[in-house]
């Protein structure tokens, strides 16, 4: 495994909610990680971005990983929660906000942050 | 054909049985997409699970580029039909 991958997947087992964007939550470069990341700061969750766009062997290797291939990817506590499309389906039912509450506990901090992993 | 018509068809494949199959060009340009595939394939899966199978057929365009960006609806039929129509 290299190192980078390593990184990525410290970051998806770590973190209590990931987010592999285009860009970052101050600027985000991509309607559809703009998507991802308004469906979880609505639904309460921290976040833990990361943008893969200053490397691409970021998006190769982690799709490699997760076997998703497109941007951006939501994980809870290591599991994929899946891209865009599911997390704003799961946002708009309610659901999502549940699934973070019994990985996060109801009482958790916002916190919205950002990974550099440029090599 | 247009990548319209071929991404149907990659997905008709996929879902033979599929009630609701379709696909939109969401721009004009031929390189964004809405695909909603309803399946019973997709019953008892996660929604993980079910796009997995979409992306799983439509594998060649999102590698090569055909498709550039990609926005996914999936479902299973809601009913639980035990009439017996096949």
């Amino acid at each position: 495994m290299s190192e980078l991958r390593d990184r990525i997947q410290t970051i998806i087992s770590e973190e209590p909610v990931s987010l592999f964007m285009k860009g970052t939550p101050q600027f985000v470069m991509c309607g559809n990680s703009d998507r991802a990341l308004r469906a979880l700061l609505e639904s309460g969750a921290p976040v833990t971005a990361v943008d893969v766009l200053p490397d691409p062997q970021i998006r190769q290797e982690l799709s490699a990983l997760s076997g998703w291939p497109t941007i951006p990817q939501v994980f809870i506590r290591g599991e994929l929660i899946g891209g865009a499309d599911i997390v704003e389906e799961l946002h708009a039912s309610g659901e999502l906000r549940q699934r973070l509450d019994e990985a996060l506990g109801a009482e958790r901090e916002q916190v919205v942050q950002t990974i550099p992993l440029a090599s | 054909m247009t990548v319209t018509d071929v991404l149907e068809s990659l997905l008709r494949n996929a879902f033979p049985d599929a009630p609701t199959l379709s696909v939109e060009d969401r721009t004009g340009g031929g390189d964004h997409f809405q695909v909603v595939v309803e399946s019973p394939r997709f019953a008892g899966l996660s929604l993980v699970e079910q796009h997995r199978l979409v992306y799983a057929a439509l594998a060649e365009p999102l590698r090569d580029g055909t498709i550039h960006e990609l926005r996914i609806r999936t479902c299973a039929p809601q009913t639980a039909d035990t009439g017996g129509t096949a």
